[in-house]
């Protein structure tokens, strides 16, 4: 079967910086897939490019083996490609019902919308006509997550979700992950907690000032190796 | 008159002022898009009305079902054609771009419809009017200047409830509060951008109607327009709707009562007052949106 989303040797610039190097990515239907890196790794730049609002330099995004490199974000979005931005970037004047509204605009026929998201997260429903802006940090990742949820798409990208949470939040957080999976969504992370990413991704990815330092199952590496990749100590280049 | 009367009619006054502005209070709070051209745009509203009206003999309220559409037109394509691609370039190219457009937009109407002040023939609403008593003073209220208010407020109104009732009117909030990521829920800007500016548009013809009705304009009357529109929308908040009307009406409000000291201050007294906001209140009296504390 074909990968639900793939990215070949995927290049990526900030003018003459170079963020993201011929990054390649195979995602199956129903894998959880983390990118793990340091700050400035290029993890926030290959997310955006993959959804479509930094044109990549070079390389291709097949989306269930339709080339998309192309494609401006909104027609990714209709096709099943979401992302999930750092820093959840709600519509700050916008209601919580209404930030999910917006996110239903070109939504896919499926299994997600606003009452199952507000089933997802018990709190939301009576608190739906609520501000975004007067929400906790953990209240808007939520947000975040269902607005990009009720388009019900097949690929999700969820870019650091722990950013600024408590670490009870980030695990209820986490806790809700597997419902997406159950409802057949495919998810790429990017986390910079080594150990949340290892204990939910069933492929990691690290990333050293824009180039894969190391891919695979978290299972077959030793902590050794991913800390030597995500600090680029050098002894376990090929 | 007296200090009601003159009241009375700067609330009025102020009507057309808010109705001039509400256009430029929407592309600057929705898209940050400062329309230097917004004035001449409302004086082509009231030259094209003039025309269509005397093509087809039509009393100038009859030609409003084709003026209005055409001038949203108008906007739709502006914003394809100019306004997208100027707000990409960097916050100086829409000024710049407009500027041009304002220029261009006066001259053609000097080379084709010449220089010559005209006015727009507002039939037997021009002359009639009302006579009401209040605080023990009798006041005569042009019916043209009630209609003028009253549209303002409807085109205020209107805007209002489309923008907070309907799902267009999300979207258009959405996009205005982060363009990026209104794309990464599948928004598609441009088209929500070009509506936007066909609405704009469209007030400013239906405000260069009304001063055509009640003064005469000429294809630099758009200058002047454009100053008390921009000044009614930051003296009422940028982008707040209702703050330009509120906006309109303190600019109306000075306006008549420094009349009423000296006609020859009208002008000099409103400039006054929006230099005093902007050392004062820099921010309006009713920002969109309060800077932010967090
Ligand atoms: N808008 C921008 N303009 C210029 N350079 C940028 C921009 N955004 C990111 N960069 C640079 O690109 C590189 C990669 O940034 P990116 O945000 O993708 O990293 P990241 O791995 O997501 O980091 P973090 O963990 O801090 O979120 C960094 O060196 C950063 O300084
Ligand atoms: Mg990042």
């Amino acid at each position: 079967m074909a990968p639900v989303l793939e990215v070949r040797s995927l290049t990526a610039d900030h003018g003459r910086l170079r963020a993201v190097s011929e990054v390649s990515l195979r995602l199956d239907a129903g894998e959880v897939h983390a990118v793990i890196g340091a700050n400035g790794a290029g993890k926030s730049t290959l997310l955006r490019a993959i959804a479509g609002l930094h044109p990549p330099a070079s390389g291709t995004v097949l989306l269930d083996g339709d080339d998309v490199t192309r494609h401006p974000p909104e027609r990714r979005v209709a096709a099943g490609l979401s992302l999930v931005p750092e820093g959840r970037r709600l519509f700050a004047s916008l209601t919580v019902e209404e930030n999910l509204l917006v996110g239903t605009h070109v939504a896919r026929p499926g299994p997600w919308d606003l009452e199952r998201v507000y089933d997802l997260f018990g709190w939301m429903r009576d608190r739906r006509r609520q501000r975004a802006e007067h929400l906790s940090g953990g209240e808007q990742q939520a947000v975040a997550i269902g607005r990009a949820l009720v388009a019900n798409p097949k690929v999700l990208l969820l870019d650091e979700l722990s950013l600024g949470l408590s670490p009870k939040v980030v695990r209820d957080m986490y806790a809700t992950l597997p419902r997406l999976l159950a409802e057949g969504v495919t998810v790429l992370l990017v986390e910079q907690d080594v150990s949340q990413a290892v204990r939910v991704a069933t492929r990691i990815h690290c990333l050293l000032e824009g180039r894969t330092t190391l891919t695979g199952p978290p299972a077959v590496f030793t902590p050794a190796q991913i800390e030597a990749a995500y600090f680029g100590l050098g002894k376990t280049h090929p | 008159m007296n200090w009601v009367g003159a009241v009375v009619q700067g609330v009025l006054v102020g009507g057309w002022y808010a109705l001039a502005a509400c256009g430029l209070s929407l592309t600057f709070g929705i898209m940050r898009l400062v329309n230097i051209a917004h004035g001449d745009l409302a004086v082509c509203g009231a030259y094209l009305t003039l025309v269509l009206s005397s093509a087809l003999g039509l009393p100038v309220g009859y030609t409003l079902p084709l003026v209005l559409p055409i001038a949203f037109a108008i906007g739709v394509a502006l914003h394809l054609l100019l306004f997208g691609r100027a707000l990409r370039g960097g916050p100086l190219a829409p000024v710049l771009v407009t500027f041009g457009l304002s220029v261009m937009i006066e001259n053609l109407l000097v080379a084709g419809l010449s220089a010559d002040p005209r006015s727009l023939d507002a039939g037997r609403l021009a002359l009639a009017g009302v006579r009401v008593t209040a605080f023990g003073s009798v006041i005569t209220l042009s019916w043209l200047r009630i209609a003028g208010f009253l549209t303002a407020l409807a085109v205020l109104g209107g805007l209002h409830l489309l923008l907070a009732r309907t799902s267009f009117g999300r979207l258009v909030r959405a996009t205005s509060d982060d363009l990026d990521t209104a794309r990464l829920v599948g928004v598609r800007v441009r088209p929500v951008f070009a509506t936007v500016a066909g609405i704009a548009v469209a007030t400013a013809a239906l405000a260069g109607v009304f001063l055509g009705m009640t003064a005469t304009f000429d294809p630099y009357a758009g200058g002047l327009s454009l100053i008390f529109a921009f000044e009614a929308v930051v003296i009422g908040g940028l982008g707040s709707l209702w703050g330009t009307l509120l906006g309109g009406v303190t600019i109306g409000l000075v306006q008549q009562l420094a009349a009423q000291w000296d006609v020859q201050y009208t002008v000099l007294a409103v400039h006054l007052l929006f230099f005093a906001v902007l050392a004062v209140r820099p921010q309006g009296f009713f920002p969109a949106s309060e800077p932010e504390a967090a």
